[in-house]
């Protein structure tokens, strides 16, 4: 029986020739990563334990990104614990502010992720690099501890999703769109406990960038890993960021999936999750109401890439947000931050009266930067609309596309853009 | 072992946003995230929950961030088991990891409301309502679940 692309890089990881749905393994690793949230509670139990000495100190990845810029003497301290753990077992891949960014823009940009690798994050988006071809799934604090220590984790090996892509995207249409509409169609536990795994001649059409953002929300499908065939692309991308060497693995033709959907890239339209789930989505077509809104945020793991900054920055140009809007806009990293001061976009986004901020997690998940009121709305290019998330309980979250956030900074309610 | 209590009832697609929200992750310690379990859902779940209550939820338990404070939170607060149809994976593997029971239970989630006195055998998977005096057979664990269970979290089946 064939292998999916997820199978057959776990079985690499775990010795074995090949691997099955269900099958529980043990498989070695080529990264961990955690954050200022999770990793607290990693080195907790790592000390606990009785643990003194990492598996390697070039494979692990601690980024300071949830509540950097340290919003309050708590998240400081949490900070302070995760520096204080990098020093003491040196760990190379330490980030905080100053030359971090949002974990997930920052580890592919470094070059710490390549295709075929296995990777595991405290953080459920690290799905995000299966952008690059690699098997890249999220895990909690124990999980993080345990591989820092061992260098393995135990897997269920997962059954798959196959996506045949073809087509084309049109104009302000992106990857966000593409994965807001798979989500749309199989809903937030669609892909439970599975692959889904991307190919097809329509990937020709898709960046890096769009990439990322689509395995980027994998999870909010419920998956285990979203995962994209590698081609020239990704090559073009990795090479030169990753000098080691790398092997990576096509689905064999027999491969099983539990089910193929066909997607025309040509046919996504402009589409937007509401309130409170990502899976509640309307094409920008279907929405005939006015939306009035708060506050616009374009940023995050899932859109703060530069290609991201320059589509918002286009439609922003020489333009002025709504009266009574405010629109934050967060780089992913110190790299693509420059690359907006250089570019001019930075300037394009004070003048067209929005914040620029330092590369922050911040307001996605309602830890600072960006908080809403009881009632009040916003238009975002993150990643989750769930209650609460962005502040207050009685506050809404739509989520969106950089190009239909900036649109909609700029008519101060829900708008596309043709 | 055996779990025996009250209990709480959710619906769908519980996130882990609701379980703890974010706000409150600028701490890891166990009590203090206990203090603000659901505390997005349900106000009135922390001064309710008794050591031993069950929490029983219906499709994709847990879903949304990796958070382990979530299921840590849960566990804190007194609940001795989590009962759902089905859990967001993460969620799953992080419950095993650090020692919180968690069943899947279609028929059980269903049909099991609030408030009702709940009796649970690990052992062979049989969760038994006593308020309507009914039972349910949950998907037993796999044994090297089992293993990491009985000894207490991965942390400690690590440990030779």
């Amino acid at each position: 029986m064939g292998m999916t692309m997820s199978q057959k890089i776990l079985a690499k990881h775990a010795g074995l020739d090949s691997v099955k749905e269900g099958q529980l393994i043990k498989a070695k690793l080529d990264m961990v990563l955690g954050n200022d949230i999770t990793s607290p509670v990693a080195i907790n139990e790592f000390n606990k334990a009785g643990f003194n000495s990492v598996f390697d100190k070039e494979k692990i990845s601690l980024v300071m990104d949830h509540f950097t810029p340290n919003k309050d003497i708590k998240a400081a301290t949490q900070c302070k614990q995760c520096r204080d753990f990098a020093g003491k077992y040196d760990i190379l891949n330490y980030y905080d502010v100053g030359d971090m960014g949002i974990e997930h823009a920052l580890l592919p940009e470094k070059g710490l992720i390549a295709p075929g690798e296995l990777c595991i994050g405290a953080d459920s988006h690290t799905c995000t690099y299966g952008a690059l071809g690699a098997f890249s799934t999220g895990v909690g604090s124990t999980d993080m501890c345990a591989g820092m220590a061992t260098g393995e984790a135990w897997f269920k090996v997962p059954g798959a999703i196959k996506f045949n892509l073809t087509g084309k995207l049109n104009k302000y249409v992106s990857g966000k769109d593409v994965i807001l509409h798979i989500i749309g169609m199989i809903g937030v536990d669609g892909a439970l406990y599975k692959s889904m795994e991307f190919t097809g001649e329509g990937l020709k059409s898709l960046s890096i960038d769009d990439r990322l953002t689509i395995a980027n929300m994998a999870i909010e499908a419920g998956a285990k890993n979203g995962i994209f065939e590698v081609d020239q692309i990704t090559l073009d991308y990795v090479k030169d960021r990753v000098n080691r060497p790398f092997e990576y693995f096509k689905a064999d033709e027999d491969a099983v999936y539990s089910q193929v959907i066909d997607i025309d890239l040509g046919t996504v339209k402009q589409t937007v999750a509401f309130p409170h789930l990502p899976e509640n989505t309307r094409t920008i077509d279907e929405i005939k109401e006015d939306i009035a809104i708060d506050q616009v945020v374009i940023g995050s793991c899932t859109n703060g890439r530069i290609s991201d900054m320059r589509i918002a920055a286009e439609i922003l140009k020489g333009k002025h947000i709504a009266k009574n809007v405010r629109c934050i806009v967060i780089p992913g990293t110190q790299k693509i931050y420059l690359e907006c001061i250089k570019e001019g976009l930075a300037e394009i986004f004070v003048e067209a009266g929005c914040v620029f901020s330092t590369p922050t997690c911040g307001p996605c998940l309602g830890g600072h930067m960006g908080i809403l009121a009881a009632g009040e709305r916003a238009v975002s290019t993150t990643n989750r609309n769930f209650v609460g998330r962005m502040g207050h309980v009685d506050s809404e979250i739509y989520l969106a596309s950089p190009a239909v956030a900036a649109a909609s900074a700029i008519a101060g309610k829900i708008a596309g853009i043709n | 072992m055996n779990a025996h209590g009250i209990v709480h009832k959710f619906g769908d697609n519980i996130d882990t946003d609701v379980i703890i929200p974010a706000r409150y992750l600028n701490t890891a310690d166990h009590k203090e995230l206990a203090s603000h379990c659901m505390e997005d859902i349900d106000k009135e779940f922390v001064n309710k929950v008794k050591e031993g209550d069950i929490m029983v939820g219906e499709a994709n338990f847990g879903c949304g961030s990796s958070r382990e404070h979530a299921p840590i939170a849960i566990k804190a607060s007194g609940i001795s088991c989590v009962i759902a149809s089905t859990f967001a994976r993460i969620f799953y593997r992080n419950a095993i990891n650090i020692g919180l029971a968690i069943l899947e239970c279609p028929e059980a989630a269903k049909d099991i409301d609030e408030g009702n006195e709940v009796e649970v055998d690990f052992d062979t998977g049989i969760i038994t309502n006593v308020t309507k005096g009914r039972k349910y057979q949950a998907e037993p664990f796999p044994d090297f679940i089992k293993e990491i269970i009985n000894k207490g979290g991965l942390l400690n089946s690590l440990k030779k």
